[in-house]
């Protein structure tokens, strides 16, 4: 169920989104574009009887959040590219450890595709990320990003910038976690794994740790028969199964017929869409493809959709990240072109300049003859 | 190499070859597994049963959760029966933080090293003291990154011979050695700071008083115990050696006592 439409920006969205999605601890440091997402969540968080704290880095947001996720309240937190990346290390141990978060990247531009999608953290490892076009489709993905994070135990990621995070959009925020007893809003269950302290002095004490999550008790010692290997594998194993789990998801428009096909992902893929439905209107035969599962990648579902076009082109704002995700899914099938570039503004927000439709029309055109 | 011995494996699990008897039990209720990896002379495990008494003790067996973090002591997160959450290097005062608010309830505790606490995770434990949250943190101080293989830390005193200090420690090459429990004590959201030693019985039993203290004021704010322990295979001594190297090199820079002590009324450190 969901509220009246209201007015919002994709900051003040995303984290009305997240409270009502039963998100009772919220910890960050500031940095634009994340910022107002940690001042939104600042202002909400308490009255709905949940805590939010100031982080006095990205290294303690992060450690914060792990400890209250181990208690199994609902963690969340986030930053830009750079604070990312300095959460990648607890990112990669909090997998392992299998705690669940949802961790948004308001990145500048599109350059934080790798860091998103292989992780900058260390060892073997994946999480779900999805990347909303706008702040409806945001809104969405942050109960869909909790409700992933505890069936899987593991952190999701939503990637978002500059654009979602400082759009105004009508949008409607749903009411409180629909879980399946039809728990009120704030009123989620902690899972049995989580620690509450009871367990104590009597042989069966819980342990949340990167290195396995049962205690030895073979009496031979500490870390005696402990074989590291059966708890990596066991990760790498839950991994595999969740990838094939998890539907990747896709969006795409006027493939019937299209001779070349426009490939995109995020905030930027509206721009491109846009420019696809004009030059779609003068008879142009253009098609669409939104990867909106970033991990797991829509590889099969992007290869049927291309089948027919003589050429995919992919759009992003950086150098050319995803446009290896693409290639491996046209596998040799079609040429696949990298249409993007770097077109940063003087911030530094990457409010790119070649976004504009008439430009991203022009590189479309380009390919296309 | 030639002439380098090859040292027989004797499995710990075996009784030793000269005749001993039982003094003491372990503490049953929270040390689950007697054996711990540690190496013979190493001060942690004293160090760790005056932490898990003092939680039996103060019957909070059934509503703890304990923070460790990266180091030696690390080993004890699988040997207690406490709930514990592993924490990375550092990070384990941000855990703990994570933890208390999320439940508080419990009694929270971290356990890490002076590598770890002093070196890696300052930042985290100078705030988690400003902050004064109603944490307890140990610090477990033998002045080297011991699971490496004995390392300088910041708490490494002047002179003192390390892996990476081999003619020891030199304050115009390496700098001086952090005092990190008089730092903390500056700290208003600290109300209870101080410095034990795990070389004789008695600094036991004074450091065994420190630690119950501790925990008990950690409704009050932050609460903060360092106890210095031995590292014989990271300072190149002797086993039997070892506390009378602390005593005399360690404890003279890191002086024991109790720095602050709100709770008693008493502020030692102003």
């Amino acid at each position: 169920m969901s509220g009246p439409a209201r007015l919002l920006a994709g900051s003040e969205a995303l984290a009305a989104a997240m409270v009502a999605a039963g998100c009772r601890f919220f910890a960050g440091y500031p940095m634009t574009p994340f910022t107002e997402v940690l001042e939104s969540m600042a202002a909400r968080l308490p009255e709905a009887g949940g805590i939010c704290m100031n982080a006095e880095s990205e290294l303690e947001a992060i450690g914060m959040c792990w400890g209250a996720a181990a208690t199994g309240t609902r963690a969340a937190t986030g930053s830009t590219g750079q604070g990312l990346a300095l959460m990648q290390e607890s990112l990669a141990e909090m997998t392992l450890a299998r705690l669940p978060l949802v961790v948004l990247n308001m990145a500048r531009g599109q350059g934080d595709y790798f860091q998103t999608t292989r992780g900058g953290g260390h060892g073997d490892y994946r999480l779900p990320v999805l990347a909303p076009s706008d702040v409806p489709e945001a809104v969405a993905h942050i109960s869909l990003a909790f409700e992933w994070a505890e069936a899987w135990r593991t952190p999701v990621m939503v990637l978002g910038d500059y654009y979602l995070a400082h759009t105004h959009q009508s949008v409607a925020i749903p009411q409180g976690p629909q879980g399946p007893e039809g728990t009120s809003q704030g009123a989620l269950a902690r899972p049995g794994w989580a620690l509450n302290g009871s367990s104590g002095g009597t042989g069966r004490a819980k342990l949340v740790s990167p290195l396995g999550t049962a205690k030895q008790r073979d009496g031979l010692g500490g870390q005696a028969g402990y074989d590291l290997a059966v708890h990596y594998r066991a990760c790498a194993e839950r991994t595999e199964a969740m990838l094939h789990a998890i539907p990747p998801r896709v969006e795409s428009m006027f493939l019937d017929d299209a001779e070349l096909v426009v490939v995109g992902y995020g905030t930027p893929a509206k721009y491109l869409r846009a420019a696809v439905r004009e030059l779609r209107s003068t008879g142009a035969r253009i098609g669409f493809v939104r990867p909106v599962t970033l991990v797991p990648f829509p590889y099969a579902e992007i290869a049927r959709r291309v089948r027919g076009a003589r050429a995919v082109a992919v759009y992003e704002n950086n150098t050319g990240q995803a446009v290896q995700d693409v290639r491996l899914a046209v596998n040799g099938a079609l040429p696949v072109e990298f249409i993007g570039g770097l077109s940063m503004d003087p911030s530094g927000f990457g409010i790119a300049p070649d976004l504009d439709v008439r430009v991203l029309r022009e590189r479309i055109t380009e390919v296309a003859t | 190499m030639t002439g380098r011995k090859a040292l027989p494996i004797v499995p710990t699990d075996e009784p030793p070859a000269c005749g001993a008897k039982l003094v003491h039990d372990f503490t049953p209720a929270l040390v689950d597994i007697g054996a711990h990896q540690l190496c013979p002379g190493c001060g942690e495990p004293v160090a760790m049963r005056a932490i898990v008494e003092a939680v039996a003790e103060l019957g909070r067996t059934a509503s703890c959760v304990a923070v460790f973090g990266i180091g030696c002591s690390t080993a004890f997160s699988n040997n207690l029966d406490i709930e514990v959450v592993q924490a990375l290097h550092g990070r384990a005062p941000s855990v703990a933080t994570g933890v208390k608010r999320s439940r508080p309830d419990l009694a929270v505790l971290t356990v890490q090293g002076d590598g770890d606490m002093a070196d890696e995770g300052l930042q985290e434990v100078l705030h988690a003291a400003a902050r004064g949250e109603r944490i307890t943190c140990f610090m477990l101080n033998n002045g080297v990154f011991g699971e490496t293989g004995g390392h300088m830390t910041a708490t490494t005193v002047l002179g003192q011979r390390t892996k990476n200090t081999l003619e020891g420690r030199d304050s115009t090459r390496h700098g001086h050695p952090i005092r990190l429990a008089n730092l903390l004590a500056q700290l208003e959201g600290a109300v209870y700071v101080a410095r034990g030693a795990v070389d004789t019985a008695v600094n036991v039993h004074r450091t065994k008083r420190m630690v119950l203290r501790a925990l008990r004021a950690q409704e009050l704010g932050f609460t903060f115990v360092e106890i210095l322990t031995m590292c014989p295979t990271g300072w190149f001594v002797e086993t039997t050696q070892a506390p009378i190297y602390l005593a005399e090199h360690h404890a003279a820079v890191h002086s024991m006592g109790v720095l602050k002590d709100l709770e008693g009324g008493k502020d030692v450190a102003q």
